[in-house]
């Protein structure tokens, strides 16, 4: 009895702990040859170095890369993220007809697998005789974020108390006041976590650019390709670089909400 | 909170002509917002889904050069796509299907430690948290490639698994399936993971207590209760899980890349690019497509809430 409920205790930590461990292993890899003295190819650990830190452009090619993904990922962000709240608005708090079928053509690219929707696009792209590059993936890429913008929007539409729009009403505010003064604030923190979420995405997608690009390069197409020779360590800065930003923005984030929530329970 | 708590009230019949009024220019700004975007969706993505099934049905011209094809009726690529490739297609759904059981457990263990059992303290479970969202900002193929780098042969994981004997002294890691596997599990945990933690956070622990006191076991407790409270969350991970396992083929590649691990993904990539022939690919992506959607529509009408659909 007595071991089965030390058991019961630990078994939810200890394995939790370990899959926590299997999710940060290859990250830490990452980070820890991102310091090896390797020259061109990034295999075998050769020394300490900080010179790939401070030359992370130092292979051919790969800030280009980077800088077309940060730029794809930017615009299609954006682009992703007012079309899809937009959307989430319309869905959540109108009526109109067809509205069922709406429903099923936003969320049907969520259940279409990547390599299927970069398949689609480049037999449409190849239909409309269109130059594959910078655009193409561009738009590919607003049509595979808008879904996830869409859900994650709505979520927090429908959550929303409608009562402070009523009482906002009451006070005499019109319905454009009441939107920008009242909904949108409340919306936002559930937009910009629907942008970053598309960021992240497009930035990290390699299948759909694949198909849509070309030989235009993206920073996944660049490591994907380099992966067969042997991934410069310069990669490795840029990924940790990438991680350790993202990191701070999120630590940040959850500092102020935490804090938020300590000030809220205090009262 | 429920749908019904925000839905408005149902345009009644004894409406005035200026509350119908003020409905109707309602109903026009919906329409205007979702107009743009669904404009969008119609021409990259209907469209170009419809494009995908012609081209499946298109045929080589005799003599023609490689890469092109004339508009047919072609039924032929379905045949030829399937019992060339009925393999790797199952093989596929397999892989996926292991995956996505693998990262339910792991990821629901998580998800519990994180918002059930750290409850109290906040701080690690923002850290933790942190850790889980992490990933989803570091490269996926760097960290797939890390994964290959770490379970190679010269690796430690390897010499310390024959070191045990689990693994035979000539036994190695990649290019196997178990790699394959590993890397789907792993690169799919967060999708899992965050859905899932997302609805037991908003878990009442208060109910645990109260089924406690009425004499429920632990087990009995999580079984009855936590569980099922969890269940739009699995749903919801499950498919974010399971649809891009299916079609990803970057782990296949870089973990597997040989016969026996190729997943259908590499082969329309292939079909695409080395060997241009569309029709084949656009056949099997078709097919892909359309047995995913099988198995997601069967899936949410079995465990379907009203949360997501």
């Amino acid at each position: 009895m007595r071991l089965k409920q030390h058991m019961g205790r630990w078994l939810v930590p200890v394995l939790g702990g370990l899959a926590f461990v299997y999710l940060l292993v290859p990250i830490a890899y990452i980070f820890v040859f991102s310091f090896n003295d390797a020259g061109r190819t990034n295999l075998t650990w050769q020394g300490f170095t900080f010179s790939n830190w401070q030359n992370p452009c130092g292979a051919p090619n790969i800030c280009d890369a980077l800088g077309n993904s940060l730029s794809i990922a930017f615009v299609a962000t954006i682009i992703a993220t007012v079309l899809g709240t937009a959307i989430a608005l319309g869905l959540a708090r109108y009526k109109f007809r067809f509205r069922k079928l709406a429903d099923i053509l936003i969320i049907l690219p969520l259940a279409t697998p990547e390599v299927v929707l970069g398949a689609s696009l480049l037999a449409q792209f190849l239909n409309l005789g269109w130059q594959l590059g910078y655009w193409t993936v561009v738009i590919s890429h607003v049509t595979f974020c808008m879904a996830f913008v869409v859900v994650t929007v709505r979520a927090r539409v429908s959550s929303l108390d409608g009562r402070l729009e009523e009482a906002a009403g009451d006070l005499y505010a019109s319905p454009r006041t009441t939107f920008w003064k009242v909904t949108f604030p409340l919306l936002l923190p559930g937009i910009m976590a629907a942008a970053l979420l598309s960021f992240a995405m497009s930035f990290d997608d390699f299948i759909i650019a694949n198909f849509n690009s070309g030989t235009f390069d993206t920073f996944p197409k660049f490591i994907y390709v380099a992966a067969t020779r042997g991934i410069p360590a310069q990669a490795n800065v840029i990924g940790s670089g990438i991680f350790l930003i993202a990191l701070a923005i999120v630590v940040v984030g959850t500092v102020i909400s935490y804090r938020r929530q300590k000030a809220l329970a205090a009262r | 909170m429920s749908a019904a708590a925000t839905r408005r009230p149902e345009p009644a019949e004894d409406l005035s002509a200026a509350e119908q009024q003020a409905e109707k220019a309602r109903g026009r700004v919906g329409v205007g917002l979702i107009v743009p975007g669904f404009v969008f969706l119609l021409l990259f993505f209907a469209a170009p889904v419809f494009v995908l099934l012609a081209m499946s049905l298109y045929a080589r011209p005799p003599g023609a050069e490689t890469g092109v094809f004339v508009p047919a009726f072609e039924v032929s690529n379905y045949v030829v796509a399937l019992s060339e490739y009925w393999v790797p297609l199952l093989r596929s759904f397999l892989f996926a299907a292991i995956a996505t059981v693998l990262a339910l457990f792991i990821g629901y263990t998580m998800a519990y430690l994180v918002a059930v059992r750290l409850r109290q303290q906040k701080l690690l479970a923002s850290i933790l948290l942190v850790i889980l969202i992490a990933p989803f900002f570091s490269s996926f193929v760097l960290r797939t490639q890390a994964w290959k780098q770490i379970l190679s042969d010269e690796g430690f994981v390897v010499e310390v698994l024959r070191f045990v004997a689990i693994l035979p002294e000539d036994g190695r890691l990649t290019a196997t399936a178990f790699a394959v596997v590993a890397g789907l599990t792993y690169n799919f945990l967060p999708f899992m993971a965050l859905p899932i933690y997302a609805s037991l956070e908003r878990l009442d622990t208060r109910l645990l207590e109260a089924a406690g006191d009425l004499y429920a076991s632990p087990m009995t407790a999580f079984r009855k209760v936590t569980l099922p409270l969890s269940m739009p969350g699995v749903f919801a991970g499950t498919l974010l899980t399971f649809i891009p396992a299916s079609g990803d083929y970057i782990n296949a590649t870089i973990l597997g890349n040989n016969r026996d691990t190729a997943m259908i993904g590499q082969v329309i990539d292939s079909r695409f690019f080395k060997i241009v022939d569309y029709p084949t690919a656009a056949a099997l992506s078709a097919v892909l497509m359309v047995i995913i959607l099988i198995l997601v529509m069967a899936y949410i009408r079995k465990f379907g809430t009203k949360e997501l659909f």
